[in-house]
Order: structure tokens, then sequence, then C-alpha cells
């Protein structure tokens, strides 16, 4: 199960999953949390560890799950359990989430106090949800699930840093009133999103 | 939400110009915008999503006095992730083409904010039945916004309708816009569509 891959590849799917197939400006996911908590850099920092973190822990274990569990043949040959992915996937981030916390506030008070609501936003958050069934979808294995799991957290996190840094200064910029907060926000992932795809050249 | 009585046509039509659940809300963009290049990928997806939050925020209404307090997000989810799953399956059976387009975006209902948003600020303060008129009342919101940025990408993209082409083959190597089917577009279409409705409906701009 385990699928030895050499270096160069764990590096290139990296690059691929945290620039070219940026989660947030290519394929939309996150978007709720992506606008709601990009007001400032600092809380959207907070955001963006969490997310690489739960991601790189997530993906891998719902691959696990997956391989002994769900796939089809996985316990005996005539039983397919796929159609229990997407309500297995959910709890387990929901629980993963869940560990995640009382860990951090048993023996790191600090960065749990740090990251305080923005662990629980992210069970609802379609980006780790995502990274998830994608990796289904590209049959990954274990090795490639986690490279892709902080690869592609690693990539919503910069995005989000990105965007609460414009939207910082944006504040002191004389905006048409019927563009203010939200149509702006958009105007502004889109030219952020024009920007990394020139990443799809590599 | 206030719990006093409304009327249906208000709870039905309400969302839809006057509190818009992506205009005004900001809920549901996650999966709004992925699948908008193309029409029949757009309609069948409004139409799932319109299904899942009314049936699954009428079932949550009528178990709600049921649900204790602490677990109401897990037994929301697992409602709403069951409906998905049914939704999935069918369109696996029935409509293979667009559900391998639409790929994961299908599965992604189950934390589409909408949903989820609409279950925890109506289902569960409400009868069965007005959720469920509210949940189509959102779902064709979320299904007009979805709809306007899908005929925009698909015809100045690729100049075709529902797959059909309008235009000769000359024409559209001249003038497609490759950009309208990158995701940039979908950003800035979203963006003049807010600004379009708050210039017509000023109540719902922002101050600052």
């Amino acid at each position: 199960m385990i699928d030895w891959i050499s270096v160069e590849d764990i590096f290139r799917l990296f690059l691929k999953s945290a620039f070219v197939e940026n989660l947030a400006l290519v394929f939309f996911l996150g978007m709720c949390t992506f606008i709601a908590i990009s007001k400032n850099v600092k809380s959207a920092f907070g955001l963006a560890v969490a997310v690489i973190v739960v991601q790189a822990i997530t993906v891998p274990a719902n691959n696990l799950i997956d391989y002994f569990l769900l796939r089809p043949g996985a316990i005996s040959d005539d039983i397919d359990l796929s159609f229990l992915r997407l309500i297995s996937f959910i709890g387990v981030i929901a629980a993963i989430v869940q560990i995640l916390e009382m860990v951090l506030e048993k023996y790191v008070p600090a960065l749990f106090n740090e990251l305080g609501i923005f662990l629980p936003l992210i069970t609802v958050n379609c980006a780790i949800l995502g990274g998830s069934l994608f990796m289904i979808e590209r049959s990954y294995g274990l090795i490639e699930s986690t490279v892709y799991g902080i690869g592609s957290g690693f990539g919503w996190g910069m995005a989000i840093v990105l965007l609460a840094a414009i939207r910082e200064k944006l504040k002191y910029s004389d905006v048409p009133p019927g563009l203010r907060g939200l149509g702006i926000t958009f105007i502004t992932i889109g030219l952020i999103a024009l920007g990394f795809l020139a990443f799809s050249g590599i | 939400m206030s719990s006093q009585k409304k009327s249906l046509g208000k709870i039905l039509f309400g969302p839809i110009l006057d509190n818009n659940p992506i205009a005004l809300q900001i809920l549901g963009i996650c999966s709004a915008l992925a699948v908008t290049t193309k029409l029949d990928k757009t309609v069948t997806m409004a139409i799932a999503v319109t299904l899942v939050t009314a049936v699954s925020s009428a079932a949550i209404a009528s178990i709600r006095q049921f649900i204790p307090g602490s677990i109401r997000i897990i037994v929301q989810m697992t409602v709403i992730a069951s409906m998905v799953i049914v939704v999935d399956q069918f369109l696996k059976a029935y409509l293979y083409d667009v559900s391998k387009e639409l790929s994961v975006f299908v599965g992604l209902i189950i934390t589409n904010c909408i949903v989820m948003g609409r279950a925890e600020g109506f289902a569960m303060s409400n009868n069965a039945q007005d959720s469920f008129w509210d949940g189509i009342g959102n779902g064709l919101g979320y299904s007009l916004v979805l709809l306007v940025i899908a005929v925009f990408r698909e015809l100045f993209g690729s100049w075709s309708l529902f797959g059909q082409q309008l235009v000769s083959d000359e024409f559209k190597r001249e003038f497609a816009q490759g950009l309208m089917l990158q995701s940039p577009s979908a950003f800035f279409l979203i963006g003049l569509f807010i600004w379009v409705l708050r210039t017509a409906k000023p109540a719902q701009m922002e101050k600052g």
C-alpha cells in the first residue's frame, strides 16, 4: 500500500498542489471562510496554520480509512462501501478537528488560544473535504496524499494571507459605494487568481 | 432570523433578491463558482443544492425538539450528508456524464454553507413546512446567481448555451474569450453581479 515515489516527484506534487491547483483560487474551495476571516493578516495567518495542520492529518487519515474499509473489495471481494465515503470522511474530519482541539488545549495552550475559534470553523471548510475527495478521485497513495495534504493546505493558507494583506490596505481606498465590502473583495480575489494563472505554465 | 410568523410568499421569495444567500449573506460561494463553466453542469448543481437544502431543512426541523444542543452540528451534518449521498448516487445512476464533470463538487454540497446555515439559522427554530419552503427559496436565490454567471461564462467563453454552439467556427476562433472559462472571470463576474444588485437596492450596501 505504501507507494515509494522519488523526491523529485514529491517536490513536483507539492508545487502542483500549492500553486498550479490552488484550492482557493482555482477550485473555489473554502470560499466562505476565505472571505469571512480575511479582514486582517493576524487572524488570517492563524487560520492558515490551522488549515495546513488539519489538512496534513486528515487527507492521509482518510486515505487509510478508504484503503482498509471503504474501497471496493477492501473488506471482502463482494463488498463495495464506497458510497459511504462522503459521510465517513466528514465524520473523520469532525473527529480529528475535535481531537486536535483537545490535544492543543492540553499540551500547547499558547497555540490553542491563538487558533481559538478557527479550529471548529475548519470542520465546515470545503477545502478540507475537497482535499480528501480529490485524493480519492486521483487515487493517491499514502505518501502522495500526505504531500498533497500539506501542499494544498499551504496553498490555501498562502492565498488567504495574501488576500488579507491586500484588504488591510484597501480600507484606505475610495471604492464606489455599491462595490464596497463584498464586491471589491471578489474583484481582488479575481486579480490574485489571475496572477496565479501564470503558475500553470510550470 | 426572527421566529414570528411569516407568509409563505415571503419565506419563498425573500431570499431570491432581497436576502440573497450568495450576494448578501456570503454563504455557499464555495462550490458555486466551479460549476459555472457550462450551463448543463450549473442547472444540475442548482437543482441538487435546492433539493438538498429543502429536504434536509425539513428533516432537521421535524426532529429539532429531540436534538441536544451540544451535538446539534454533528446531527445536522449527518442528515445533510445522507441527503447528499442520495443525490450523488442518483446522479451517478442516471446522469453519469454530468456527475463525472461535477466530480467532487456534488460531495461538497455537504460543506456548502447555505445548507448548513439554513439548518442552523432557520430550521432549528421553525416548523418543517416553513423550513422546506425556506430551503427552496434559498436554493432558488443560489441558483439565480449561478445561472447568471454561467450564462455569461458559457456564452462569451465558448459562444454556446447548453453545449449548443451558437455561431460559426470561424467567429468562435476569432472571438472566444478563453479567460471566461478560467477561474478569475468567475470572481470578477460575481463581484460585478453584487455591484449591480447593490446599486439597484441601496439598502444592501456596506458602510465603510
